[in-house]
């Protein structure tokens, strides 16, 4: 691990005014940030503490809620109006990582934590996103769990949150601070695809702190799910995710949300399967065109391709169960 | 610095790159938690922090200032066993036993999420009356503590006899 100045926030504006100065990083959990310093691929001259910063969950008065950027994974997930409104959300964080890394992990730090791609941590590896320019060794090299979506020939490596996936179909927005005050980017586009410039992952500017993440009223509660496939039963990066909520009306499909983990740089949110199946029927048969058209612009790799078609499958199922648990209903 | 260990207070000082593990075993002197992956995959390193688990290896010790950190020898010593130690002895929890005093300490907290009715991803609902972890349940809770012996079944049972039901004979319950 390279020298480092450790300064723990005791306020907003003192974290911000810390984090503006070169080579500074806000730390959270550090469940990924300490561990890229110990292999030193990360290598901030600052390090801000700002767990102590952000820590409640509060209603906004339309009847969502707004989570600090703070909280804990463990209390998000456990917090009974989450799991009883926004239920699609608490089952995606307990999906990810392990008990004892939910009670560190900070909802800003999940939305930050970095990819899992082997190459990016070899430091005997080429990888642009570790050192622009280097080239890609995951392209031609062992990349089971790399990209089908949005990958570029700089970069196929996938974003790891299952919370952000969560996040993304219910169409949460992330509030952002820097010195010149707040703004909100939606979660959907808060993570960028690689292209060119694979280092930068997110559309915050330098000095940028996450402060809190906003769900809107619709929570989907009982007529969502998150489904995860992995190689083992816990404790392990999705293959395939799928956070998906579904209406049916009048045996119709009224709303629908669906959103990819694993498969992509980001979040994948299904806009072109969610714009098939609106106001058409439920059936089998729709759901899987309807995950065909999502997938048609996926790229296989030598050892990932069975992404492709497990994806369509799971997106399927997935559907299947929603729409059958609304007719029991 | 000031930090609170076992019940005791302690004044150090070194670098900030320093872990909370190494902390507790290169200043401390306390090397009941190990250092198996170093990078959060196989908990070994896990310890309590205001009764909370956690990987001891991923934390940078200058953020765990003023707060209780239990180790496994705040847990129980030699001739005074923790009651899920005596339950791992009893049921061959382990084989080389590097692995166990993480598991015993991710354990004693499980037991206390599942009082407070902290969900998991096979049971959202823990808070019914007369509650009680089937295996699987257990087997996700301690997800993040690997065993390379592969004493699982002992580590269940252990578990299973120490906090889960208290009617439970092992090999005997059913999935609920």
């Amino acid at each position: 691990m390279v020298p480092f100045i450790y300064e723990r926030a005791s306020d907003r504006r003192s974290a911000l005014s810390s984090g503006a100065r070169a080579g500074a990083k806000y730390l959270g959990g550090g469940t990924n940030l300490v561990d890229l310093m110990r292999e030193t691929i990360e290598r901030p001259d600052v390090l801000v503490d700002v767990t102590g910063l952000s820590c409640g969950i509060e209603e906004t008065g339309d009847g969502g809620l707004a989570i600090g950027a703070g909280v804990r994974n463990t209390v998000l997930a456990s917090d009974r109006r989450v799991r009883e409104r926004y239920p699609v959300l608490s089952q995606a964080i307990l999906a990810g990582a392990s008990a004892q890394i939910r009670n560190m992990a900070t909802v800003g730090g999940n939305l930050m934590q970095r990819t899992r791609c082997g190459y990016f941590y070899d430091d005997a590896a080429h990888c642009n996103k570790r050192e622009p320019g280097a080239g890609c060794d995951a392209m031609e090299g062992f990349n089971r769990n790399h990209a089908i979506l949005g990958a570029s020939s700089s970069c196929v490596a996938t974003y790891p949150s299952d919370m952000a996936v969560a996040l993304a179909a219910l169409d949460a927005v992330v509030t952002v601070e820097g010195q010149d005050g707040a703004r909100e980017v939606p979660l959907s586009t808060f993570h960028r695809l690689p292209g060119e410039t694979p280092q930068i992952e997110t559309v915050l500017q330098p000095g940028e702190l996450i402060t809190a993440v906003t769900l809107p009223p619709e929570g989907f509660a009982g007529r969502s799910t998150y489904r995860k496939v992995r190689d083992r039963a816990s404790y392990a990066f999705a293959l395939i995710s799928v956070a998906a909520a579904l209406d049916v009306e009048g045996g119709a499909v009224k709303d629908v949300r669906i959103a990819l983990g694993g498969v992509a740089h980001k979040p994948w949110r299904a806009n072109s399967a969610e714009a098939a199946l609106r106001n058409g029927p439920t059936t089998e048969a729709a759901f899987r065109a309807a995950a065909e058209v999502e997938l048609a612009a996926a790229h296989g790799l030598r050892d990932n391709a069975f992404k492709i078609e497990l994806a369509t499958r799971v997106i399927t199922d997935t559907l299947c169960k929603l729409a059958a648990l609304q007719e029991t209903v | 610095m000031h930090f609170v260990v076992n019940g005791g207070e302690v004044d150090l000082t070194f670098d900030p790159r320093t872990s909370l593990l190494d902390m507790l075993r290169e200043q401390l002197h306390l090397f009941g938690a190990k250092k198996g992956c170093n990078q959060g995959a196989c908990g070994a390193c896990t310890v309590l922090v205001d009764g909370e688990r956690i990987n001891s290896c991923l934390a940078l010790a200058v953020q765990y200032q003023d707060r209780q950190i239990t180790t496994i020898e705040g847990l129980g010593s030699v001739g005074s066993l923790h009651p899920l130690q005596a339950a791992f002895v009893d049921h061959d929890g382990f084989q080389c036993g590097y692995c166990t005093p993480g598991q015993i300490c991710s354990a004693v907290a499980m037991a206390e999420e599942l009082k407070r009715g902290v969900p998991s991803f096979v049971s959202e609902d823990v808070s019914a009356e007369g509650f009680s972890p089937t295996d699987e349940e257990l087997r996700e809770r301690m997800s993040g503590n690997l065993c390379r012996c592969g004493a699982y079944n002992g580590i269940v049972d252990a578990i299973q006899e120490t906090f889960g039901a208290t009617e439970a004979e092992p090999g005997k319950r059913e999935a609920a």
